[in-house]
């Protein structure tokens, strides 16, 4: 067998049935083995497209994302894409091609050193000097991107290693010795944190993406339901509590909703599950929730009293964590009535605070376009999103209530992540309805994937909120800035319709507030990709808003006017 | 404060480059790095100072552990560790001058490597604090070149 066969069959024993990529010389070998198998390869017009595919695959299914690209550029294509699946923590494992072994290291045609390059933003990776241990590196790069904290793994495969015949025989036991995540919980933290929790008269919970990797939602919703205690999610987590429950607060941090703000701040317990306890969710650090007494569940150790200090750390994985604390507060004597003065504080603050924005005559407000989609999907899509205003309108103005159905690039905020990404979720998810919420500078980041979607006939709606500018810069240009738009403004702006149309997918412009639920419907059912621009009002604000380097209960805009 | 961090590694290609990585990325300086193969052909020691406080060597150690190669780190109790280095130090040094040169050597158990008409060149191992001592001495002579180490340290055995 060639090394080539051997990494197809190694994908093949990992389950793998879906890869995106684009070849080049240093993967000949691979794509020729390819031709032969099974495996539905998806060809993109943009290496980062495929990291992005894989990404968006991986959380709409919980698999693991596979992408591919040559040496050189297309390995350095694919640098955005791992890290923005690292940041996120997405299982992906990359495989690129990588100059004949004996010329590494001799700035050899299209050489590129990419293990050196992706080193701070992979879980692990390998560079394969022996085509023996392909079958072996293959199974530990799957098991490290998906277990523990998940995270992309990179395969570098010299075009020597593809070519080379050799004995190919399954991997053994996987061997590992400095790598063992801790899953279980430790029970006497267990114990105290519920012990905590049983005690606590104004207890929040702050639930971050690891809700959703976990599959922690269940546990989640079954304690708050328990014991009587609020939610709040970040960006990351959203999806992870359902926001139709009256105990959901929505997302919190820099751009979250007051009551979720207000009650982190007031709370006397605060329990961190799954999330880190970002600059953008805690802001000003010294006074986030500085009244509460701090629960933080983890799969990583290292997330743990990093930037806060914690008072009951718990190191595991939150769905054994959440079940042994949900065990053990079944057991205790509980006060139903214990946070009853509390949540009344929460629905006093959610009806001084509501989410809102004023509706202008005569223009489309880029909120209404959310509701809309909202609506119209019955809050059922897999909603993606570019980065930006859009996206914030997107958290907040959806309602969230299922995990993997918001895909949105968190940590690294990639500007061009939400199509791509909503073409692997459509390809992992046939059956639901895809939507990529886009801004006008994002979208065109990674346009040229919609010949891929045209092309497999993968039908994703993306709803443009045009409004003509890097739409979150310049917010921060007006409130910060004097209002001085240096390069914010986004003139020569394309017909995005007629691009689409001239891709063969369906394009359609809308400027007129009572069109934008038909042309929604219209997009869904064309079963077609699909982007329809709308024109929205150009300088429209996200509110609430936290100022950089401000306590999060200092909002501006929080208010309803 | 200074810590000694003695940190078990598979032996791997790349590995020092992440440990190392990992160190800068983190906005650590390393005093010094030693590594060397164990008893373990399969594994490696890697010894590293750093000067960091508390909190901050808590969450390196933290993400060094998260290194997939990396099987064990240890920060190493001072009381509880015996530490060397190994220092060579070419000193000026004529005639008139290398009985002195070498008398010194002789008080701190130095070995003399080598010797030239204008030079003498001294081994001497010993902690941290011993080597900058002998420096010190022979500074006003002239220390030419110093080729030190790094700090290498191992755990007591049990009393
Ligand atoms: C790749 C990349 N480049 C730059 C940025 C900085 N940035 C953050 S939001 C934003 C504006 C995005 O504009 P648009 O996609 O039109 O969205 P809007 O904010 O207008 O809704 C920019 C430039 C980024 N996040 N990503
Ligand atoms: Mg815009």
């Amino acid at each position: 067998m060639k090394g080539s066969e051997a990494i197809i069959e190694s994908l093949k024993v990992a389950g793998v049935e879906v890869v995106f990529g684009l070849p080049g010389g240093m993967v000949i070998p691979l794509y020729d083995a390819l031709y032969d198998s099974d495996l539905k390869h998806f060809l993109v017009r943009h290496e980062q497209g495929a990291a992005h595919m894989a990404d968006g695959y991986a959380r709409a299914t919980g698999k693991t994302g596979v992408c591919i690209a040559t040496s050189g550029p297309g390995a350095t294509n694919l640098v955005t894409g791992i890290a923005n699946a690292y940041m996120d923590s997405t299982p992906m494992v990359a495989i690129t091609g990588q100059a004949r072994s004996d010329l590494i290291g001799t700035d050899a045609f299209q050489e590129a050193d990419i293990t050196g390059i992706t080193e701070p933003i992979v879980k692990h990776s390998y560079l394969i000097k022996n085509p023996n241990d392909i079958s072996r590196i293959f199974k530990e790069a799957f098991y490290i991107a998906s277990t523990g904290r998940p995270g992309p793994v990179l395969i570098d495969i010299p075009a020597d290693m593809q070519l080379a015949e050799i004995d190919y025989k399954p991997a053994g036991k996987i061997d590992l010795p400095g790598y063992k995540p801790t899953l279980k919980g430790h029970k006497k933290q267990i114990i105290s944190a519920a012990k905590a929790i049983a005690a606590a008269e104004k207890p929040v919970f702050y639930a971050g993406g690891g809700i959703i990797t976990a599959g922690a939602d269940k546990e989640l919703l079954a304690i708050a339901k328990l014991m009587k205690i609020p939610v709040t999610t970040t960006l990351m987590g959203l999806g992870g509590f359902p926001e139709d429950n009256d105990l959901s607060l929505g997302m919190l941090g820099m751009h979250g909703t007051g009551y979720a703000n207000y009650a982190v701040t007031h709370s006397d317990l605060l329990i961190g599950v799954g999330a880190r306890f970002d600059d953008r969710v805690t802001g000003k650090l010294a006074t986030f929730a500085r009244h509460a007494k701090k629960i933080h569940i983890d799969m990583d150790p290292a997330e743990i009293s990093k930037n806060i200090a914690i008072d009951i750390p718990i190191v595991g994985d939150a769905r054994d964590v959440l079940a042994g604390i949900l065990a053990e507060l079944k057991k205790m004597k509980r006060d139903p009535k214990k946070t009853a003065q509390w949540l009344d504080q929460v629905i006093a603050w959610k009806k001084k605070h509501p989410l809102h924005y004023k509706d202008e005559k005569g223009s489309i407000m880029p909120q209404f376009v959310i509701e809309e989609v909202n609506r119209i999907t019955k809050s059922n899509a897999i909603l993606c999103t570019d980065v930006g205003q859009h996206q914030m309108w997107s958290a907040l103005f959806y309602k969230h209530l299922k995990p993997r159905h918001w895909i949105s690039s968190g940590g690294l905020g990639t500007m061009g992540f939400g199509f791509p990404a909503a073409i692997g979720a459509k390809v992992g998810c046939p059956d639901k309805t895809v939507i990529d919420i886009a801004g006008d500078g994002s979208f065109q980041m990674n346009i040229q994937e919609l010949a891929t979607a045209v092309c497999y006939d993968i039908p994703v709606v993306v709803c443009i909120l045009n409004n003509g500018f890097l739409g979150m810069v310049r917010q921060w240009q007006e409130l910060f800035w004097s209002k001085r738009y240096s390069e914010t403004v986004i003139s020569c702006q394309p017909d995005f319709a007629a691009v689409a149309e001239a891709y063969g997918a369906l394009g359609m412009t809308i400027t007129k507030k009572q069109d934008v639920g038909d042309a929604i419907r219209t997009a869904i059912k064309s079963k077609r990709p699909a982007v329809l621009d709308f024109r929205v009002k150009p300088e429209e604000n996200v509110f609430p808003m936290v100022p950089a380097g401000k306590s999060i209960d200092e909002m501006i805009g929080g208010h309803k006017t | 404060m200074k810590h000694t961090l003695s940190v078990l590694v598979e032996n791997k290609p790349g590995v020092l480059a992440r440990v190392a990585g990992l160190f800068s990325r983190r906005g650590f300086n390393i005093d010094s790095l030693a590594v060397g193969i164990t008893e373990n052909p399969d594994v490696s020691r890697m010894t590293i100072t750093v000067d960091a406080e508390e909190h901050p060597i808590e969450q390196v150690t933290k993400q060094l552990h998260k290194l997939i190669n990396v099987i064990k780190i240890t920060d190493l109790d001072a009381e509880k560790t015996v530490a060397r280095e190994l220092a060579l130090l070419k000193v000026k040094s004529d005639a008139k001058t290398r009985a002195e040169v070498m008398q010194l050597a002789k008080i701190f158990r130095a070995q003399i490597l080598d010797v030239s008409r204008k030079t003498i060149t001294i081994e001497i191992t010993g902690t941290f604090e011993k080597i900058d001592a002998l420096e010190q001495l022979l500074q006003p002579h002239g220390v030419v070149e110093i080729v030190r180490t790094g700090r290498i340290a191992i755990e007591r055995g049990e009393k």
